[in-house]
């Protein structure tokens, strides 16, 4: 008998898309509570298209610049780990399907893992 | 007849962002922040109850209602759809309506689709695909609003059988019972929602809906969970690129993805409570005016 089934794999990833959320959403308030109290009554201006600054843009940059003398890295930082969530989910899906010793699910999700994997290090 | 734009369409509607109609300059970030939070709320609660996603409510409102550039919505649109579907889809999952196997055997479905369309996008002309598309989602939009006679049954599919994807989901008479039927047609149409969202650069969560909902006939509210799940997985396909472009202003995307959060939460918890007739009339009303969109955005791309 399995000791691993469909109703804990509920469990588990309803258990990692909350933490996944709160995490992220915890960041972004923190980042969010830095920001305003700095820079709240200064002008927002979002008409026209510069692109956020290159620091922004990649894990790297983000990870150096975060902190109380950037806080809108904060922010990036948070939106990031929220990016990751779902890709995080397909991953433990698989783990699950392995422990259920469902080969054919196993199989679908080791292929959509593939497939969001590439898509991320293929280049654009 | 020439097609002139590559571009997705949204991207168009820049001319619009030009043309804010209120809320002109002169807003301090504390304004903007409460502004954007609160319009977001609300798109991200009808997103939880639709299966939408809510970006269908977000990108119009920043760039028509508040000027925003057209590229800084998407960006914060796209960071707002997995905001909704992971803060809904824990929930949904939790509660027993989203059915993983289900959403599991559809996403390679909707991420080789994804693959394609990408491929593709280089050399198709998006202008008349967007117009294709919404006169999909036109039809699919009006053939929703009025149901189908049953909701629960459903007859027996042996692949369905063989995936496991029969399931149970709770309403207000206790646990039900539903088969998947069609899941080849499923599948197919799940390809072609994840081509086109490879192609025209949106979240297709109403085609999502429409494949489970209208050919695999799962029960509506299993439906609009299950693409719940499964859109969080589309979108991050294609955050790290918007990543890397600068799509994803923080001061823009902090509002807009809290304020999701917190509106997919309400809207999660209305829809136990919630009448099949009446999600239906909402999500043929957005998905409605989102097929108008497309028609004339795809229009004015051929000239």
């Amino acid at each position: 008998m399995n000791s691993f089934d469909d109703v804990k794999l509920e469990k588990i990833v309803a258990w990692l898309l909350i933490s996944g959320v709160a995490l992220s959403a915890l960041v972004v308030l923190v980042g969010a509570a830095g920001f305003l109290s700095n820079h709240g009554s200064e002008p927002a201006d979002y008409h026209v298209f510069r692109g956020a600054p290159q620091q922004y843009r990649s894990v790297e940059g983000v990870l150096g610049a975060a902190g109380p003398s950037d806080w809108r890295a904060v922010i990036q930082l948070g939106l990031m780990l929220l990016i990751l969530t779902p890709i995080a989910r397909v991953a433990f899906s698989l783990m699950g399907f392995v422990l259920e010793k469902d080969w054919t699910y196993t199989a679908l999700t080791a292929l959509v893992l593939a497939i969001l994997v590439y898509s991320f290090i293929a280049p654009h | 007849m020439r097609i002139t734009i590559r571009r997705k369409p949204y991207e168009t509607a820049s001319i619009r962002s030009s043309l804010p109609l209120c809320f002109e300059r002169a807003m301090t970030h504390l304004q903007f922040t409460g502004l954007v939070f609160g319009i977001s709320a609300v798109a991200g609660c009808l997103g939880a109850l639709t299966g939408l996603g809510g970006g269908v409510v977000v990108t119009p409102a920043l760039t028509v209602l508040l000027g925003v550039d057209i590229r800084f919505a998407i960006g914060a649109s796209l960071v707002s759809v997995i905001a909704t579907s992971s803060g809904a889809a824990a929930a949904y999952v939790r509660e027993g309506y989203t059915n993983i196997r289900i959403g599991m055997f559809l996403e390679t479905a909707t991420t080789i689709g994804a693959l394609v369309g990408a491929y593709l996008a280089t050399r198709t002309p998006t202008a008349i695909l967007a117009i294709v598309f919404g006169l999909v989602l036109l039809h699919a939009a009006w053939s929703s609003s009025r149901g189908h006679p049953r909701d629960v049954a459903g007859r027996e599919d042996r692949l369905a059988e063989r995936l496991r994807l029969n399931g149970t989901y709770p309403s207000a008479q206790g646990q039900q019972h539903y088969n998947a039927t069609h899941v080849k047609t499923g599948w197919g149409l799940m390809f072609g929602a994840g081509t086109i969202s490879g192609l025209l650069g949106i979240g297709s969560g109403a085609l999502k809906v429409i494949a489970m909902d209208q050919a695999m006939r799962i029960p509506f509210k299993v439906s609009t969970t299950t693409s719940n799940f499964m859109i969080g997985v589309t979108a991050a396909a294609s955050a790290g690129i918007y990543l890397g472009r600068g799509y994803i202003e923080p001061g823009l995307a902090m509002p807009v993805m809290l304020g999701v959060l917190a509106g997919s939460l309400i809207g999660a918890r209305q829809l136990v409570g919630a009448r099949v007739r009446v999600l239906r009339w909402i999500f043929a009303g957005v998905v409605g005016a989102m097929a108008i969109e497309m028609i004339v955005t795809g229009a004015r791309g051929i000239k």
